[in-house]
């Protein structure tokens, strides 16, 4: 069973709803990258989501393209990000991690080489932004030997028709774009996730997670009423940035961004 | 695989899945997935709608003006001692460049489809300018994303689009060129995608945009074709075109795929030169790789990560190519060459004080490999060269090459 299942049946069974906070890595420094990974688990993440940094993220929004272009200027690789992992498995070899991307680090690689890699490392899930189900067979079919969950996403925009051809494809969970538009840009309306979820969970019994305009605790703790996973991204690296020359504070700093994240979604779960 | 290359071509390429082989294909966020199948119906539906074909057809004439002649540059072949050397005149067209071709039939497609916000992403700014002028035409609202660096390097057309009515919105994200551009109107369009039509001015991006354009496209290689044969009674022996993302060069193409005597010659921007590393040439110098929509070769480094492109000529400066381009050279049908920022000047004067053409400076790397081609061929033998743009706004290039400024 995946690590991914794993922590979700968990979380079931207590009532909780997973929290996944999104950092990019080698953002603003390559050391601080597993140092904030550790903190963040300390401060209640459930599952972590670290981005591969790429010249080009058209799906991304300010402030995670500046995140990029840091880590960028650090020459950071797809190679780093899985040593990274390599590295924060030494002392955590429990909660997932997902990575996210962009499809072009993983073709100059090779998925081939990618995936074992990525299983040797402990890496359990890739949510591949620009690789949809059509353009995905072959890789897949290699993820998939690898045991490495394919997490796809759902946007405001998909069609019935079409979430239920993504369901049949996804692994590990489902992530709901909550907004029109890039990371980072607009704050998502609770009623029209609570009618996508209640859509999807006819057609999949996977987790799903929500993601893209979650601020504060306030909007995560609406969003767990709804959804498995709340996913944090833009407000981190926000964080990040504002320490960018100071990246010695930064592990306790995203970890106390994410602690009011976590107090405002247990105190939902409690009253559910 | 040159048994391939008969007439299926045009049956099999795209497949329905938008690929060129293994090229193409839709790599975009899911938000905008909904939207290029729309597109794409649309577009199947209205290429072969009569009323639409009449529309655009009208438009071509009287407001692009086509058909764009050929021109035997006389002088320049008695002066290379060689092919006969024929130009098709995209520069005469309405705007300066064969750009307006493509704009015009995506932007009568965004009315079809109740669109009315147009969004656009421009190197050169012709692009944005053909986008601008027929969005003025139409009464649409018109938004063009240009890499600040160009914003800077071709502030005549900056002007023009603001002429016209159109945001002109300078991206400063990046290498602050075209490809930052497309990133950034590709943002506007996951934002904006229920009332926006995305026209993009090259044959890349996902499926359907590689075959749309070049649809679009093809009606230059269609007149030549015929105008060729015409002045000529025969085919002619190769077509030489530019290529940063490959526009001009598959709309001259296409239609003569199918003839297989006929050699094509893709010309890309080797800016300071290959060995340098400062070039614009992913077909000549890159690997293959996913960016903007589609699967194509690719100037990247050993990460996959996209690097910095350099051509004097703003429209070459691109690290990818239209997907069809490549898969053109995998199967050997085209060849893909380079020719410097030195070499394509060099042509630039040299077509200017022979036959009193002045070519954009995309257009003089088509025409730097004619120097180089024509004398290696016999007098009866003929080439036909894409003059895809003009050279107006290029003055301020070229004068500061010379140490001049206005």
């Amino acid at each position: 069973m995946s690590r991914i299942k794993q922590c979700f049946d968990k979380l079931k069974a207590d009532g909780q709803t997973a929290l996944i906070p999104y950092i990019t890595a080698g953002d603003p420094e390559p050391w601080v990258t597993v140092p904030m990974l550790h903190a963040l688990v300390s401060a209640g993440a459930n599952i972590l989501e670290l981005g591969i940094p790429f010249s080009d993220p058209m799906s991304d929004g300010p402030v995670i393209q500046k995140a990029c272009e840091r880590a960028l200027k650090n020459d950071m690789s797809l190679h780093h990000v899985l040593d990274m992992v390599s590295q924060f498995r030494q002392k955590d070899k429990e909660t997932p991690i997902v990575l996210m991307g962009y499809a072009n680090p993983l073709e100059a690689m090779g998925y081939q080489a990618f995936a074992e890699k990525a299983q040797q490392v402990g890496i359990d899930g890739i949510l591949t932004v620009d690789m949809p189900p059509e353009e995905s067979v072959e890789f897949l079919s290699i993820m998939d030997k690898h045991e490495i969950d394919t997490i796809f996403l759902v946007a405001p925009t998909t069609s019935l028709e079409r979430m239920t051809k993504i369901a049949k494809y996804a692994k590990g969970f489902i992530y709901y774009v909550s907004i029109k538009g890039v990371t980072g840009t607009a704050t998502l309306d609770v009623a029209e996730v609570a009618e996508k979820m209640s859509m999807l969970r006819t057609l999949t019994d996977l987790p799903l997670g929500v993601g893209f305009g979650i601020r504060n605790g306030v909007s995560a703790a609406a969003v767990s009423e709804v959804a498995d996973a709340v996913v944090v991204g833009s407000t981190l690296v926000n964080c990040i940035a504002e320490h960018a020359d100071k990246p010695e504070d930064l592990p306790a700093a995203v970890a106390n961004v994410l602690a009011e994240m976590r107090h405002a979604i247990n105190a939902r779960d409690m009253a559910k | 695989m040159a048994e391939q290359l008969d007439k299926d071509y045009y049956d099999t390429y795209p497949d329905d899945k938008g690929h060129f082989g293994p090229y193409g294909g839709r790599f975009v966020g899911e938000t905008l997935m909904e939207a290029i199948y729309a597109l794409e119906v649309a577009y199947n539906h209205y290429k072969n709608d009569p009323d639409f074909q009449a529309e655009m057809n009208k438009d071509l004439a009287d407001f692009v003006g086509r058909p764009s002649p050929i021109y035997l540059a006389e002088n320049w072949t008695k002066k290379l001692g060689g092919a006969q050397i024929y130009l098709k005149r995209e520069d005469l067209n309405h705007t300066g460049a064969h750009k307006i071709n493509n704009a015009l039939g995506q932007a009568l497609l965004a009315k079809r489809m109740g669109k009315n916000r147009i969004i656009a992403e421009t190197g050169a700014g012709q692009h944005g300018v053909a986008t601008a002028t027929v969005a003025a035409r139409l009464g649409m609202e018109c938004i063009v994303y240009m890499g600040a660096e160009d914003v800077q390097r071709q502030a005549q057309n900056v002007y023009r689009m603001k002429l016209l009515g159109a945001t002109v919105v300078p991206v400063e994200s990046g290498a602050r060129t075209l490809k930052d551009a497309l990133n950034e109107a590709l943002r506007d369009w996951v934002t904006n995608v229920d009332e926006t039509f995305y026209i993009i001015g090259t044959v890349a991006g996902p499926h359907p945009y590689p075959a749309m354009v070049r649809d679009f496209q093809a009606i230059i290689g269609r007149e030549a074709r015929a105008q060729i044969l015409k002045a000529t009674g025969k085919l002619p022996d190769a077509l030489i075109a530019c290529i940063g993302g490959g526009s001009n060069a598959i709309g001259l193409f296409h239609p003569f795929i199918a003839d297989k005597e006929v050699a094509m010659y893709g010309v890309e921007g080797a800016g300071h030169g290959i060995e340098t590393g400062k070039h614009s040439a992913p077909l000549c110098a890159g690997v293959p790789g996913v960016l903007h929509g589609n699967r194509t070769y690719l100037m990247q480094d050993e990460n996959g990560q996209i690097i910095e492109t350099h051509s004097i000529s703003a429209g070459l400066d691109y690290p990818g190519v239209g997907p069809e381009h490549a898969w053109l050279k995998d199967i050997g049908r085209a060849q893909y060459v380079s020719v410097t920022d030195d070499e394509a000047l060099e042509a630039f004067h040299e077509l200017t004080r022979t036959e009193g053409i002045i070519p954009a400076l995309e257009s003089s790397h088509a025409l730097a490999y004619v120097t180089k081609l024509a004398p290696t061929m016999s007098p009866d033998q003929v080439l036909l060269i894409n003059l895809s743009g003009r050279g107006d706004k290029d003055m301020h290039t070229v004068a500061s090459m010379a140490g001049l400024s206005f």
